[in-house]
């Protein structure tokens, strides 16, 4: 048996919206057979996995809550994406906006002020943005591969955390643990509907995130720029856009959103800095992204799936008493069948089954 | 023993499993194969390997089920990437994450048991030697195997006539196909290979390294190889050389630390990560040199003709 690729003569319309939900049943199917490995009820599991919690408003909180920093950080992942720059490292721009944006709540922590939050919000931004610009100043001068940088830095982040939590920023009164102060309420995210569940404004900016991208890659000269360099620098080139610039505007902008989504999550679920502050929304938002089809109106519905795994691994840990690995093993199998069905979207695939084809013709 | 060997015989340690799975990593992309999920196989490797030896009681059964591990993880790979020809630089993140969740899951049941150690191997009358004897030849068998696969991968790719083909495709997969090279057969076999490697530099982390099983014990190793590779710019010496020196590295912070230097132990943890960028700076600063190098097929996905 041989499997064999023919190229389309143009690029499937309808398979580009159907791998995408392909690549989801595959992912449900894989994971009801891990299930039933694991010694459970198939249906049970993926009931209590992935519609549970859907069924009530806290828990719909909850996921806003953890859709939020996935949109928001995929949105920035999409158009280093498509335009050829692979910033890996979100991760721990996510961490550094997180600490940048704490600055003001916890060194300043006797300064009330209403402006404490938009403060803490554009520092967090900034802290993102500059850390990404690392990456991007070493790809764009030393032609240095952005992938390994980008992915170093996380870890250099998160020691850097763990360095100001256990040091200067420890909570004087926090007992030893290492944790920062709690922050005052002024510089709390604002809970979006406060009387039903805990979800915030993130979610909220995610959105208009999500829309203002979709709106500058469908509508703008920018937009245009960004997809014609990602799919070939050479005309890029003679169109009279720099590669050079790209790399920089589409790491500042995805480092900017992932700081965001840092300090957004610190302020508004967390309410002070700790060593552990992300479950891998820096990973999962490259999931989010290819789920999503790099487009950002897809990725605000690819980043609610993806809270829904985070979600359902919670659930599935008390009720099903499964690990709570099961989450991430889930997110890897989906990010393989995306990638896998994308293929039917430039190719036909066809099985033979005789060894003598070749020959014959 | 003195502390000079102590020293030396630890940084052996933290080097052999960087070198072995950077020789594997090196055969796929000298076939034009970019795999970034080496971090993912080293992982499963690594959980592979401690359950085999736990399972069976005997570390070499340990070994053996890391490297089939590794094998069999990085045919997914092999297939989307090759067969169905999707983006290699996806399908090697995916392979990473599938790998972290997939280990932490399997291995849940294993965390905090004491391990078993890969016992070390006298290879008589050479282990009488001053210094270099203690440290050279009473080593286990992962140590005495990258050595072999150092000699190996060197001789395979540069003498041997398989490997000219390998190095063909890897630079030119048209004319490698025109000539009626298998690439994709040759492809899967490299990545395989890769795999194997990564494979066995986990199962060399949770025997010999740390006897025992914690989750993400592999800490970036994977992606340090990766930088190895391009470090070394693609030639199997270069990599021990490089592996050697970030083995150097990892072991200087953990002595910084045990003399009490004043710097904060996370800095000095920082500092495999921070060597690995500057070395990429140096190494890639020239662009000139770093293209003549690369293997120009490198992942760029082939389709044959038909």
């Amino acid at each position: 048996m041989r499997i064999e690729l023919e190229k389309r003569p143009d690029v499937s319309k309808l398979f580009a919206f159907v791998s995408p939900l392909l690549a989801l049943v595959l992912t449900l199917v894989f994971g009801a057979i891990m299930f039933a490995m694991l010694g459970k009820d198939p249906i049970a599991a993926l009931d209590a996995f992935f519609v549970e919690p859907l069924l009530e408003v806290w828990s719909l909180h909850e996921l806003a809550i953890k859709a939020a920093p996935l949109i928001l950080i995929a949105v920035g992942l999409a158009i280093c994406y498509r335009s050829n720059n692979w910033n890996i490292g979100a991760e721990g721009q996510f961490t550094i906006g997180a600490i940048t944006g704490s600055y003001l709540p916890i060194v300043f922590y006797d300064w009330h002020s209403p402006l404490v939050l938009p403060l803490m919000l554009i520092l967090g931004a900034l802290g993102g943005a500059l850390f990404a610009a690392i990456p991007a100043l070493l790809k764009a001068h030393f032609n240095t591969n952005e992938i390994l940088t980008s992915l170093m830095l996380v870890y250099i982040a998160q020691l850097f955390l763990d360095w100001l939590i256990r040091g200067a920023w420890r909570d004087p009164k926090g007992f030893n643990f290492p944790v920062s102060r709690d922050f005052a309420p002024e510089a709390v995210l604002p809970a979006i509907w406060e009387e039903s569940g805990r979800a915030h404004w993130a979610f909220i900016f995610a959105i208009i995130a999500a829309i203002g991208v979709w709106f500058m890659m469908r509508y703008t000269l920018k937009g245009f720029e960004i997809v014609v360099l990602g799919q070939s620098e050479r005309a890029g080139r003679f169109a009279g856009f720099s590669s050079k610039k790209m790399i920089w505007f589409s790491f500042l902008f995805s480092g900017a959103l992932a700081g965001f989504a840092g300090i957004a999550e610190v302020s508004g679920s967390i309410g002070h800095l700790q060593p552990a502050i992300s479950p891998g929304y820096g990973f999962t938002a490259i999931i989010v992204a290819f789920l999503g089809r790099l487009n950002p109106l897809g990725i605000i519905a690819s980043g609610l799936v993806l809270a829904l795994t985070y979600l359902g691994g919670e659930a599935a840990q008390l009720s099903l008493g499964v690990s709570d690995k099961v989450t991430r093993v889930f997110q890897g199998l989906l990010l393989f069948f995306v990638l896998s069905c994308d293929t039917l979207i430039y190719y036909k695939i066809r099985i033979v089954w005789s060894r003598l084809r070749g020959r014959v013709a | 023993m003195s502390i000079f060997e102590a020293i030396l015989l630890t940084v052996i340690t933290a080097s052999t499993p960087l070198v072995i799975a950077a020789l594997g990593e090196l055969v796929a992309e000298r076939s034009g194969v970019l795999n970034l999920g080496v971090e993912g196989m080293m992982i499963m490797g690594a959980v592979a390997a401690f359950a085999g030896a736990q399972i069976s009681g005997s570390p070499y059964v340990g070994i053996v089920c890391g490297i089939a591990a590794g094998a069999l993880f990085s045919l997914l790979f092999a297939f989307l990437t090759l067969t169905l020809v999707a983006n290699q630089v996806a399908t090697g993140l995916a392979l990473t994450l599938l790998g972290l969740g997939a280990s932490g899951m399997l291995g849940e049941a294993y965390v905090g048991m004491p391990g078993i150690r890969l016992g070390e191997i006298v290879i008589p009358v050479l282990s009488d030697l001053p210094v270099v004897g203690h440290v050279l030849f009473r080593q286990d068998l992962i140590f005495y195997l990258s050595i072999a696969l150092v000699v190996g991968v060197s001789w395979f790719l540069f003498r041997s006539r398989t490997g000219l083909k390998l190095r063909a495709i890897g630079d030119n997969h048209g004319s490698a196909h025109a000539l009626g090279i298998h690439v994709i057969r040759t492809r899967y076999l490299a990545v395989m290979f890769g795999g194997a490697c990564a494979g066995l530099a986990g199962a060399q982390l949770s025997l010999v390294y740390t006897p025992q099983w914690a989750e993400n014990m592999s800490a970036g190793r994977g992606w340090i190889t990766l930088a190895l590779v391009v470090f070394a710019s693609w030639r199997p010496w270069r990599v021990f050389a490089g592996g050697y020196l970030f083995g150097a590295v990892t072991i200087l912070q953990l002595h910084a630390q045990a003399f009490g230097l004043g710097i904060p132990s996370q800095f000095l943890s920082m500092l495999p990560y921070a060597a690995t960028i500057v070395v990429l700076i140096i190494i890639s600063h020239n662009r000139r040199t770093t293209l003549i190098n690369t293997p120009a097929s490198l992942g760029k996905a082939f389709v044959p003709e038909r």
